[in-house]
């Protein structure tokens, strides 16, 4: 073998280990999880997916007709319902649905413990419940990217999992129930051991939307899953758009200099001059 | 200045000169840019341009997330959530440092298997890699320390882990442990010393990049056949080199813009791929997570620290010398320190792999035990993972203290070119108006 044949073998050695070290750290915990995720298609999946506004206003209808009851979400800010890139609802509707919404007031009046109506410049309560997690970046937290919920499935093509882990957890109750130490159980195919504590949220019809999209059970999951998402990366249409602008951009400087590197070195290699 | 000899800077204008006879910056900048490079650098050594490049994005985009975080326990994890939602390009430049750590460690390690590969480390480059594995120290601390800052269960719990192993340590550890953590647990003392000392250290990284770049121009590049350039006269000097700029500057750049246009793509669109999803959830002392796992380029490491599940005791008595955990922590440290020896325990003359028949499969093997250590690093300790963590461990510090002694003197190197221009010529064969160079081999 020559020299420079060594040389490639060398350079493709590499290269695959490297491509092996930043695959192999994804899947890892993917094997021991028992419970079952439903990969549900999502809009927002893959370079070119972005937030379905109506989706999103549905799962905030549903959000907060049902869950907002035991759930908080505090870094979400009622003015973030209007963006554009999220729900993108008229701000005098927002005003209104935040007035039904109590948090501290702190004016100079008040005292410890008084409460006003919320207004778009204050974020969403905390949970309401003990032990009911904030909703704010649930869809991150139980993300499959990295496991414990791992759906081994491509983060680039499929999106991160969270959404799915959201409505697979709302659409998989098996409808038994068990009681241990007080405390009710439900039986969940999705949570992780069986068995959640929190009682079945959504059973279909449990709202009327104003566009008529359906309302079966896994069409309100997967609508308040996608709010959900929003909720916990509210950027993702600008990450998106930017990652298409940057890739074509840096694309168009390789080629470039890909192109000034060759005719730079071309006499050199041909020893031309 | 040592060096290979070459054309030096020449002030020509009144102004020029006298900048140069009080202060000769700009002659340093010219040597430095127009420094003689082996023309035969193949594209493995491309990644110290990619690391300077990844250092300088850190800090510039470290310095905008300091003005927006806050490095308390109880606003932390809230502040960075405000830069990622409130913040201008708050997101953007999260998502860019986060993801920054990784590519700094891709690069890092093929830019030490290159060296491992090449020889680089051997003389009379070996103040050059000493400070390298300085280097590779000081990010390790810095990435970690890093991590901890926006304070999520996974911040919070790789804290505990790692400032215990220091509690490991017998009679000395305990003192030390505390002032890690500046009180008796992981605390908001914690993150404002760690918070600090990640504001620190890269600026000394910084700083030792500089000298790490003047030892190796001062020896010159080492390239993939391993011969030295000639140094008779700068004529025959410049028939193994060329200047830096522009033919290194425009090929590091290409390979610099196709690495950034990957890099983009992940920040774009799948930024939290290495990242865990734990870490999304606020610190909480009162819940540990099922697992807690270090980021990826720790693994390897983190996997020999756990390899030790045994304690070194007096034969036949119940005296115990080093216990299982106080090994781990000397065997995970020596597994860095080891790499500080390698100029030494390599007795083989020849520097570049390509001539070392024997050395080549030593030298696979030693990337596959790396990866194998980092996916074991990534897995529950249950057998066999320690079983396997521990041979790829006894690998490690073999092929370093072992093997390369060994393979110095067992091994029949293969021939070398004689000189640089003559490889360089072999590869790129003369078109018609110099046929007839004698091709290498």
């Amino acid at each position: 073998m020559t020299g420079e044949g060594k040389d490639k073998q060398m350079k493709k050695l590499l290269l695959s280990a490297l491509a092996a070290l930043t695959l192999t750290t994804g899947g890892v915990f993917a094997a021991e999880e028992e419970a079952h995720i439903t990969d549900y298609a999502f809009p927002f999946e893959g370079p070119f997916g972005r937030y379905d506004t109506a989706q999103l206003q549905r799962g905030l209808a549903i959000y907060n007709s049902i869950c907002s009851s035991c759930h908080g979400m505090e870094l979400v800010y009622f003015r973030n319902l209007t963006e554009p890139t999220g729900p993108n609802m008229p701000a005098d509707m927002i005003t209104e649905l935040a007035s039904n919404y109590y948090v501290p007031d702190d004016g100079l009046e008040a005292m410890v413990g008084d409460e006003r109506p919320a207004t778009l410049s204050d974020t969403f309560p905390g949970s309401q419940l003990a032990g009911a997690p904030d909703m704010s970046l649930l869809a991150k937290a139980r993300a499959g990217f990295h496991g414990p919920y791992g759906t081994g499935i491509s983060p680039l093509i499929n999106g991160i999992g969270g959404p799915e882990y959201i409505a697979s957890i709302l659409t998989g109750y098996t409808g038994e129930e068990k009681v241990e130490a007080g405390i009710t159980f439900y039986g969940n195919t999705a949570f992780p051991g069986g068995w959640i504590a929190m009682a079945p949220p959504l059973y279909g019809d449990d709202i009327e939307h104003a566009d008529h999209a359906p309302t079966d059970l896994e069409s309100e999951a997967k609508d308040v899953a996608a709010f959900l998402m929003w909720a916990a990366e509210p950027k993702l249409n600008q990450r998106k758009a930017f990652g298409l602008t940057a890739v074509l951009f840096l694309g168009l400087l390789t080629v470039l200099l890909y192109l000034t590197n060759k005719k730079l070195w071309y006499n050199v290699k041909h020893r031309t001059e | 200045m040592g060096g290979i000899p070459h054309d030096h800077y020449e002030p020509n204008s009144g102004g020029e000169k006298w900048l140069h006879k009080r202060l000769p910056v700009v002659g340093l900048l010219y040597d430095t840019l127009m420094i003689p490079t082996p023309k035969n650098l193949n594209w493995m050594w491309i990644w110290g341009i990619v690391l300077v490049f990844t250092l300088v994005m850190q800090i510039a985009t470290g310095v905008v997330l300091v003005m927006h975080y806050t490095p308390h326990v109880d606003l932390a994890f809230t502040s960075v959530e405000h830069i990622m939602r409130n913040v201008n390009g708050g997101w953007a430049i999260r998502y860019v440092h986060a993801n920054g750590a990784s590519l700094f460690f891709i690069a890092v390690y093929a830019h030490i298997f290159r060296n491992l590969y090449y020889g680089s480390y051997k003389a009379p480059r070996e103040v050059t890699w000493l400070i390298g594995v300085i280097m590779l120290i000081v990010m390790m601390a810095t990435v970690f320390m890093g991590y901890v800052l926006p304070w999520g269960q996974m911040s919070f719990w790789g804290a505990t882990v790692i400032t215990g192993l220091f509690g490991a340590i017998p009679y000395v550890g305990e003192p030390i442990q505390t002032l890690l953590l500046g009180g008796p647990a992981v605390d908001n003392a914690t993150l404002n010393r760690f918070f600090s000392l990640h504001y620190l250290m890269p600026f000394l990284l910084l700083g030792l990049t500089l000298v790490h770049i003047w030892a190796f121009h001062t020896t010159g590049n080492n390239n993939p056949t391993g011969v030295e350039v000639r140094r008779d006269s700068k004529e025959v000097a410049q028939k193994d080199t060329l200047p830096f700029w522009p033919y290194f500057v425009i090929k590091d750049l290409y390979a610099l813009a196709l690495i950034m246009t990957i890099f983009v793509a992940i920040v774009g669109f799948m930024p939290n791929f290495l990242g865990h999803p734990d870490n999304y959830i606020p610190a909480n002392p009162l819940v540990t997570p099922s697992h807690i796992v270090p980021e990826w380029y720790l693994l390897p490491f983190y996997a020999m620290l756990r390899a030790i599940t045994f304690s070194i005791s007096i034969p036949f008595t119940d005296v115990v010398l080093i216990d299982s955990k106080f090994l781990g922590v000397i065997v995970m440290f020596a597994s860095l320190a080891v790499l500080a020896v390698v100029p030494w325990t390599d007795t083989s003359r020849v520097r570049s792999g390509r001539y070392r028949p024997m050395f080549k499969w030593w030298f696979i093997l030693l990337v596959v035990d790396f990866i194998v250590l980092m996916w074991a690093g990534a897995m529950p300790a249950e057998a066999p993972i320690p079983q396997i963590s521990l041979i790829g461990t006894i690998y490690w510090f073999a092929y370093f203290l072992v093997i390369l002694p060994l393979l110095g003197l067992f091994e029949e190197p293969t021939q070398q070119p004689v000189t640089i221009e003559e490889d360089f010529d072999a590869k790129h064969p003369a078109t018609s108006a110099e046929a007839g160079t004698v091709p290498a081999e």
